[in-house]
């Protein structure tokens, strides 16, 4: 290789943030496809970020009970999907606002969390493998950068199988129109609420897979710092993509170049103003925000029945 | 309450039940009360499935926030920088903003009444013209925080509740980022931190107890942002803007301007949170700014129905739960977490509650009683 030295570190740079991009990515890619899910049903669940981190600690304390981290990722699900069904229970009571509701299950899990997740910070618990994707190239570097975990590829199908599904099956179509306009809904003989319960429920679900892929693959061990807010952060993910699965990925890969930002630039020597890269996800998100308030395409997309684009 | 005068004293006389205003008031102690208690019981379940007993932990609340003038007084110091984060959500709550930023903006006043002190204190300024410089900066940065999320919310139609969670994980971002470079203290070897202010520019305690005074400031802004709510024009534009916006908006009020200086006030008070924590407690800015008073705050409004004056209670009590932590954690054996899961429940069914509000047949008008 003839590279200059500051070639080669821009490289290893982009490299290490290709790589970085699909491991930040994928927790990313589940909150914003489980939020998806709810917000296209008409309803916000800010509570995300508690199903994120309690899913989490359960997925990382089941893999280390049982011994199997495939086992963990399923009841890190489950412990989303409990969470996410409350939320969904509560919303449905007349008077109750889906967005204050939402705060208080992101200080609920987390609080369930760190209390039973204080016994397993310090045990090792077995950890999800990857799939190696780069070894025939021969070049470390990349070989290290495709190793991608499979749960980024259950993302990328799930979002797939939703995109199909939304326009193509009745469920979708459902969901939909529940999220447009309960009053069509109800004339049709839906049971909005009953819709609404699902779909919260299993957005709390691919949340708490979300979580697990934190504790079990990257950063792969669980403490009480674990999440940086990747729950909320969906949410405006979900906005920016348009509540489309398709573009949930892209954005969730945006974010996720954005997060291994910092730790890329530190891996070829630059920690200056470490923490500020590691805002960068944060301002990226406010600046995505602000840009698509007022988008008349944004708008046309969302469902109507949604009270963040009111 | 302001809403006792909805409907003219005649009207209640003649029914021989007590005012619509009373019952709404009688209403609102009635529900967040009956909250607590259920929050109370489950969180005795929850206690007595982990084996736990929940007679002693309760007994342990009051013994460690009550029981003595020691542990009183801790939980009043706990108490102040609650209050002001709890007037941080409850001032935006009335003019119709979840605004959840209180942490970001009491980092930031932390931030920025450490950085103004660092000159002023090495050229030797005297306490009382640097401590009040501090207090500024500090309730400048916060406000200006709250206020930035408040004018996207009106000008830019930016969701309030989301950004201005951004905005404390970008204000945490920059206080670990000046802390640990251009403003940190040599000599803070294990815990960045800004250089200490020294024990001269230490605020005190106010005389005869062990209370900084960030709890009296917390009572006075409590008191005035409830006059300033309740019995002044501003307060009446701005219920009306909580109200209904566009109402408010075609009566001519000038609705931006209204919602931006509610977010100014709001961050002020996180801010000026933030200069106590700094000139009082910790003497310098640093990690232990990001203590998790901005959440607990969102709490304590809700839980006081986003009554400036209701604050005050209802932050004491939460000071008390977190002074008897520690002796929670020794005495039953039991993580730190333990606050923030009963914390969590009361939140959880605090605003379930809500939806009892208009259907418990005891607190409505005779009136509607019987038209239903």
């Amino acid at each position: 290789m003839s590279e200059t030295i500051s070639d080669g570190a821009l490289v290893t740079a982009l490299i290490a943030m290709l790589g970085g991009a699909i491991r930040v990515s994928t927790p990313f890619m589940f909150v914003a496809l489980g939020e998806c899910l709810t917000e296209k049903s008409g309803r916000i669940n800010l509570g995300l970020e508690g199903s994120l981190v309690l899913g989490a600690m359960v997925a990382y304390a089941a893999s280390y009970l049982t011994g199997n981290p495939w086992a963990g990722v399923f009841f890190g699900g489950c412990a989303g999907l409990v969470l996410g069904a409350l939320h969904g229970f509560i919303c449905k009571l007349p008077k109750v606002n889906d967005i204050a509701i939402g705060i208080a299950f992101m200080s609920f899990g987390t609080g369930l969390a760190f209390f039973f997740g204080k016994p397993y910070i310090q045990p090792q618990a077995p950890r999800l493998e990857a799939i190696h994707l780069g070894d025939w190239t021969g070049d470390p570097r990349l070989a290290q950068a495709l190793e991608v975990n499979p749960l980024f590829f259950v993302g990328v199908a799930l979002a797939l199988l939703m995109w199909w599904a939304f326009r193509n099956t009745r469920f979708g179509l459902i969901i939909r129109m529940t999220g447009d306009s309960a009053p069509a809904a109800k004339a049709m003989g839906v049971s909005v609420d009953l819709v609404r319960f699902i779909a919260t429920a299993i957005g709390g679900f691919m949340a708490g897979i979300g979580g697990a892929f934190l504790s079990l693959y990257y950063p792969g061990s669980w403490n009480q710092g674990l999440s940086s807010g990747q729950g909320l952060m969906a949410v405006a993910l979900v906005i920016f993509a348009r509540w489309g699965p398709l573009r949930c990925i892209l954005a969730a890969l945006l974010f996720g170049a954005a997060g291994a930002l910092g730790p890329s630039l530190q891996s070829v020597g630059i920690s200056q103003g470490y923490y500020f890269f590691n805002a960068a996800p944060y301002i990226l998100t406010l600046f995505i925000m602000i840009a698509s308030a007022r988008s008349k395409a944004a708008a046309r997309e969302a469902p109507g029945e949604l009270s963040i684009t009111k | 309450m302001a809403d006792m005068t909805v409907q003219p004293l005649s009207v209640a006389f003649m029914k021989r039940r007590p005012s619509v205003g009373t019952l709404k008031f009688a209403e609102s102690i009635f529900i967040p009360v009956a909250a607590l208690l259920v929050s109370a019981a489950l969180f005795s379940l929850f206690l007595l499935s982990l084996g736990k007993s929940p007679a002693l932990f309760f007994q342990l609340i009051w013994v460690g926030g009550f029981g003595s003038s020691f542990s009183f007084q801790n939980s009043l110091q706990r108490a102040a920088p609650l209050i002001l984060t709890g007037l941080a959500f409850a001032i935006p709550a009335r003019i119709g903003l979840t605004m959840i930023g209180g942490e970001g903006a009491l980092v930031l006043g932390g931030l920025g009444a450490a950085a103004i002190a660092i000159p002023l204190v090495t050229a030797g300024v005297p306490p009382f013209l640097t401590l009040p410089l501090m207090a500024l900066a500090a309730m400048l940065a916060g406000g200006l925080w709250i206020g930035l999320a408040g004018w996207l919310r009106y000008y830019r139609g930016v969701n309030e509740t989301i950004s201005s969670l951004l905005l404390s994980y970008i204000a945490i971002a920059t206080m670990n980022f000046f802390v640990e470079g251009a403003l940190r203290d040599p000599a803070s070897a294990n815990k960045p931190s800004t250089m200490p202010i020294g024990d001269v520019y230490r605020i005190g305690a106010i005389p005869g107890t062990q209370v900084h005074w960030g709890l009296a400031a917390g009572l006075i802004l409590a008191i005035v942002l409830h006059v300033l709510m309740t019995r002044t024009t501003f307060g009446f534009a701005a219920r009306v803007t909580g109200g209904n916006a566009r109402a408010a908006l075609a009566q001519g009020l000038p609705v931006g301007k209204l919602i931006v200086l509610c977010c100014v006030l709001a961050g002020g008070c996180a801010g000026l949170a933030g200069f106590y924590e700094v000139a009082a407690v910790h003497g310098q800015a640093n990690a232990s700014l990001v203590a998790g008073y901005g959440f607990t705050g969102i709490l304590v409004a809700f839980l006081a129905r986003q009554v400036p004056l209701a604050v005050i209670p209802v932050a004491i009590l939460f000071g008390a739960l977190a002074a008897a932590g520690g002796v929670i954690q020794r005495r039953m054996g039991m993580p730190d977490a333990t606050v923030l899961v009963l914390q969590g429940l009361i939140f959880v069914v605090l605003l379930t509650s809500e939806t009892f509000y208009g259907r418990i047949p005891f607190f409505q008008p005779k009136s509607v009683e019987e038209r239903t």
